[in-house]
């Protein structure tokens, strides 16, 4: 059976830390969303079968599998279940998966997929990082940090500073030029209603990007300007069978053409796409030219940059409303952001073919190719 | 109305009445914005006023601004970020109702007193019957601010003259008026006094008080003997700094600081009030020219594009450079400009002052001058020598006063000098003269010569008693050796003093330390109190013993040393009785590690309280490790999981992070949130005295602390953290090789978190890492960098 997705929202994206959202908890950012989604939707609550939410730090605010924590908090029926998955970055995009894996062999209709993060309130790495100390000598880039991934892949792909900076001005450039209301829930806070964007720097040129001090390597080429922001967010799409949506009379954007995942050497994680776009493209059977938008989530230039460079993409057709490095990125919500952006530009733009991917710390890529529906 | 400074009676009466807690700042500039972050300091709440700049929409932008430069201001007037929460920006159009529930309102604006007096005259139906009223005004007298104002007011209207900044300068000068009442006065006084911390002079109604009456006549006398020598800038503040006891930043360095802008207006205020004889007249113009020049320059100060001294930073690099007086060129400041006589001014000021080269006979001219114009200020500007002392050691941070200088080099010197150099002898100075000094000691007190030609004994409360004071009455110690002693503090407390060079840590403390401690548990004693009157409680231990046998390779000396430390301060923390530090300025290192052993301290709010010790390539060995480690997490200042205090505490002492104040100290765990905070620094041992008291009524030692560590897993954990740090050029080699000796001591070594970690446990762990660390190169050149050069080696 065919899972199609039936809407998408999200939150508005802000700075960890010193943005509107640093003060709410995960929690609730995201039952607004959700409960924004239903609404939006007129899908009917009673007939949901899971809410499958995606984490990459699922603990404090975040713990207590907070996917069935949030069909409380917003008023779900008790009968629709909840569940949390963590792929770490990948979290969201994994969520949905789930859901339309699950559609496919008839467990069920209707699912909340989609993530949240607070980045301010819960670290990443967690509370309580404890590795395993073996691991940590015989494999240290198991837990490798991010940027220093970044780093590997600029290295070895050859992609210069000014490269990196000039990719992310765009970022920024197009973001700015994009009105997102239509899909943000704004979201009520102790100091008002928050429903702007937070990180998206309009001013942003390479001229201050190149004032900037290298972030995670003495001597490297990665910067704050050309890493994903640490954000605050959610983001929730509704997916359902398409035979469910038509006998409900719910609007469908686009179905679930294909899903992959596929592990890569941690070290340059960044370039997990790779493989996860390869493999979810051959199994809808379609080439990367058929491919009219292309969602690749920006965790940095670098990284990005060097799956352009691997798989060849259409520079015209990747990102076309700016990326992580201007939106932001809450880990576990960036996967139901990007997804939720190709079938919304495949609407606008009348286009039929979508893929969204992202790279996953410890060295992985999951990839979706989306198809418009009439 | 004669007012004498309050004794200790009305005090103790006057706390429960004149309460002041909210207060209103009138003006959001440096001073302004500096008086009402102070007293978010103290805990008032304070409404910032200021005007409405033209066409604004948000109409209090102007006090908002100031509210929001206060964090990036530096020195940094709020003593915690989220202190600007407790000042509201409002603005002098819209929100004057407001100031209806206010106790205090200070007015801080421009010089001017047609628009003070417009300003009192809006302000004074909105005001309560009680508020008191002050005017900041530096060089304005009180008779001349009340002038046209209703008996109501002036009755309710005090000069309260702070010094910059006011958070870090004591000095509150305060100016009462005949109408004004004596309860008022006491209400600003006591609130001054203890919830500002200041140290409050009271002072006659004359222009620029006492500070600046003296400080302006010692500036301008400097200016133009600077030019009658022809002396450089470098040249006359190298003379007329440090050797001479007062700021490095001397006279010229000085003038950068406070702003050249402001200069030719206060000069000329004081010039437009001061009696005709008065000897300022002669010199107020010299160097004028030179000043306005360089004001239509932009060369305002620090605040502009320099002042006497500039910093080029042409072609990246930092180069100080002065000005010349001469032509008003800047050269590289030369940073050997000091004559020989400057060296000499360590062996007292009378040698510096015969000695035979050109910096002395200019310091001598402008002392001798400085020292009769002092002296001609009495009784008219104060009758009470030790307050113009005191105005000038708090207000303009010189070591002694002018009457405490003039004692120091003699009296009868003095008047020979001043006769030879032709300078009128105040009459004042003659009746020190025949008294052979200006102070002196009667009966254990410290007296004054006052201007009817007795000696006063010198008032001072119970609350502001000093360790020299008890030392001084008590006469004897009861146990000394040459780095610390303890004295009988009266009530069953016994006072430890340090007194070794810097209060540095060697094993002569830890004797007296041990020494107490046996004391106080076999005879009836109520406690100990650890406390001293340096600038410092304690800078840490002697590292230069510590590396003395380091390099003789007595590595048993140096491990005898660590365990006796140990020992040490495990005797303070489960002694019978309780233990109290009264701790100020820096206490670092060693000395952060007696406060963690301590039962209570009192913290003067200017207490820099750190782990300092990764700086010289070591770790806390003396239980600071273990105390933080169970410090955080009794004090909930971490949440739970294995890791949790073990990140937070790796983080304070892995930075070597040292609280900028007493309550910062609190958010790093440093002071427990049960640890008192007292503003006022002469407060300080009183408070601990009492607090120790409070506790000694009802005391039994504390059980020792268990730990569950997170072992190998968590050491794994802050390796990757410290190897990301490396990476990207935040920590160095041998800073992996410090901090990850930590790390193993804060993750309990090769532990796993299930089980059951003790003190004895955690302690051998340090000493385990600093015998390491002890016997590395690298961390040897740190120590011998810091002891030769001041400052941490980053190797």
């Amino acid at each position: 059976m065919t899972a199609v997705i039936c809407g998408y929202y999200r939150s508005p994206f802000t700075p960890a830390k010193k943005g509107d959202l640093a003060g709410s908890r995960p929690d609730d950012i995201a039952a607004e969303v959700v409960k924004g989604l239903i609404e939006n939707t007129g899908i009917d609550p009673n007939l949901i079968e899971d809410l499958i939410l995606g984490c990459a730090f699922p603990e404090a605010e975040q713990g207590f599998n907070l996917g069935r924590m949030l069909s409380f908090l917003t008023e779900l029926p008790p009968t629709v279940a909840g569940v949390t998955v963590n792929r770490f970055c990948g979290s969201s995009m994994q969520a949905i998966h789930d859901a339309a894996g699950r559609i496919a062999m008839g467990s069920g209709d209707a699912f909340i997929a989609g993530g949240v993060e607070s980045m301010t309130r819960i670290p990443m790495s967690g509370f309580n990082p404890m590795p395993n100390p073996r691991l940590a000598i015989e494999m240290p880039d198991a837990y490798t940090n991010m940027g220093l991934t970044a780093e590997n892949l600029a290295a070895i792909y050859e992609i210069e500073r000014e490269t990196q900076e000039v990719f992310a001005v765009e970022s920024h450039r197009r973001a700015a030029n994009t009105d997102f209301s239509d899909v943000i829930i704004p979201i009520t806070t102790s100091g008002g209603m928050v429903s702007l964007d937070g990180c998206i720097r309009p001013d942003s040129n390479t001229s201050s990007l190149a004032r900037l001090s290298p972030a995670f390597k003495v001597d490297g080429s990665v910067t704050a300007g050309t890493s994903s922001p640490l954000t605050d967010g959610a983001a929730f799409v509704l997916i359902c069978s398409e035979e469910f949506a038509r006998t409900q009379g719910l609007k469908i954007l686009a179905s679930i053409e294909s899903t992959a995942v596929s592990g890569c050497s941690p070290e340059i994680m960044g370039i997990g796409p790779v493989a996860a776009s390869q493999k979810a493209l051959a199994r809808a059977g379609v080439s990367l030219e058929d491919v009219d938008v292309i969602e690749l989530n920006e965790a940095f230039s670098a990284q990005s940059l060097a799956v352009i460079d691997e798989l060849g993409l259409d520079a015209s057709k990747i990102n076309i409303d700016g990326g992580a490095l201007a939106l932001g990125h809450p880990l576990g919500a960036s996967g139901a952001r990007i997804i939720g952006r190709a079938v919304t530009i495949l609407a606008r733009n009348k286009a039929n073919i979508a893929l969204a991917t992202m790279c996953i710390g410890g060295g992985q890529g999951i990839a979706t190719v989306l198809r418009r529906v009439e | 109305m004669v007012l004498e400074m309050q004794s200790p009676v009305i005090q103790t009466e006057l706390k429960n009445s004149g309460y002041i807690n909210k207060v209103a700042v009138i003006g959001s500039g440096i001073m302004g914005a500096g008086i009402a972050a102070h007293c978010a300091n103290a805990g008032c709440d304070v409404l910032l006023y200021d005007i409405v700049p033209k066409d604004a929409t948000d109409r209090s932008i102007t006090a908002r601004e100031a509210i929001a430069r206060m964090s990036k201001s530096n020195p940094e007037p709020l003593m915690h970020p989220s202190n600007s929460q407790r000042i509201h920006p409002v603005n002098l159009e819209d929100d004057l109702h407001l100031l209806s529930d206010r106790d205090w309102v200070v007015e801080v604006v421009v010089e001017r007193i047609d628009i003070k007096q417009s300003i009192y005259s809006n302000i004074e139906k909105h005001l309560s019957k009680n508020a008191i009223l002050s005017s900041n005004t530096s060089t304005i007298p009180r008779s001349s601010l009340v002038k046209g104002m209703s008996p109501s007011l002036a009755s309710r209207f005090l000069i309260t003259h702070f010094f910059n900044p006011p958070r870090y300068l004591p000095l509150l000068e305060l100016v009462v008026g005949d109408e004004v009442e004596e309860d008022l006065f006491h209400r600003m006084n006591i609130f001054a006094s203890e919830r500002l911390g200041k140290k409050v002079i009271l002072c006659n109604d004359t222009p620029g008080f006492i500070g600046n009456r003296l400080g302006i006549y010692f500036v301008q006398r400097s200016i133009a003997a600077t030019i009658d020598h022809g002396f450089t800038v470098e040249q006359a503040d190298a003379m007329l700094g440090r050797p001479i006891g007062l700021p490095k930043t001397g006279v010229f360095a000085l003038m950068d600081l406070v702003g050249i802008d402001i200069i030719p207006a206060v000069v000329q205020s004081m010039v437009d009030n001061l009696p005709p004889e008065d000897v300022l007249h002669n010199i107020a113009g010299r160097g004028v020219d030179i000043i306005e020049n360089m004001i239509s320059d932009g060369y305002t100060g620090r605040k502009g594009k320099g002042g006497f001294f500039r910093l080029n930073t042409e072609g990246g690099k930092r180069t100080k450079e002065a000005r010349s007086l001469i032509d008003g060129s800047y050269q590289t400041a030369n940073r050997k400009a000091a004559f020989t006589s400057a060296r000499v001014g360590r062996q007292g000021l009378k040698r510096l002052m015969t000695h035979p080269d050109k910096g002395a006979a200019f310091v001598k001219e402008i002392l001798l001058d400085t020292f009769a114009y002092a002296a001609s200020l009495v009784p008219a500007v104060s009758e009470d020598i030790h307050a113009i002392d005191d105005a000038m050691k708090v207000g303009y941070n010189w070591k002694k006063g002018p009457f405490e200088m003039m004692d120091s080099v003699g009296i009868d010197w003095l008047v020979t000098e001043m006769e030879a150099a032709n300078i009128a002898i105040p009459a004042f100075l003659s009746l020190a003269a025949e008294h052979g000094s200006f102070y002196g000691i009667k009966e254990g007190e410290i007296t004054r010569l006052n201007s009817t030609g007795e000696h006063t004994e010198i008032l001072k409360g119970a609350q502001e008693t000093t360790v020299a004071d008890i030392k001084r009455r008590r006469g004897k110690a009861i146990r000394r050796n040459a780095s610390a002693s303890i004295w009988d503090a009266n009530d069953g407390v016994l006072l430890v003093e340090f007194h070794s060079k810097m209060n540095a840590l060697d094993p002569l403390i830890m004797e007296i330390l041990l020494a107490a401690v046996d004391i106080a548990e076999s005879d009836e004693w109520k406690g100990i109190l650890i406390a001293n009157d340096s600038a410092n409680f304690c800078a840490g231990a002697n590292l230069g013993l510590a590396l003395f046998a380091a390099n003789l390779g007595a590595w048993g000396t140096l491990e005898d040393f660590i365990a006796l430390g140990q020992d040490t301060y495990q005797a303070l923390k489960y002694a019978e009785v309780p233990v109290v530090s009264a701790a100020s300025g820096m206490c670092l290192g060693g000395g952060c590690e007696i406060l963690l052993h301590s039962d209570g301290i009192v913290a003067h709010s200017e207490s820099y309280i750190g782990l300092v010790e990764t700086g010289v390539g070591i770790i806390p060995a003396w239980g600071g490790c273990k105390e933080m480690l169970a410090r955080v997490t009794t004090e909930k200042l971490v949440g739970l999981g294995p890791m949790a205090a073990t990140m937070m505490v790796f983080e304070n002492i892995g930075m070597a992070k040292i609280a900028k104040s007493a309550q910062q100290a609190k958010d790093l765990g440093y002071l427990r949130a049960s640890d008192r905070i007292t503003m006022n620094r002469e407060h300080v041992l009183a408070n601990a005295k009492s607090y120790l008291l409070e506790l000694a009524e009802d005391y039994s030692p504390p059980k020792p602390h268990t730990y569950h560590l997170p072992g190998p897993s968590g050491r794994s954990a802050l390796a990757m953290a410290l190897s990301d740090l490396a990476i990207a050029g935040h920590a160095t080699p041998h800073d992996v090789t410090v901090i990850g000796e930590l790390a193993k001591v804060l993750t309990g070594g090769e532990c796993d978190h299930t089980e059951e970690l003790s003190e004895e446990d955690i302690l051998a762990l340090e000493r385990k890492a600093i015998s390491t660390l002890a016997r590395n190169e690298f961390s040897l050149a740190r120590m011998e960098h810091m002891l030769s050069k001041g400052k941490p080696l980053r190797n």
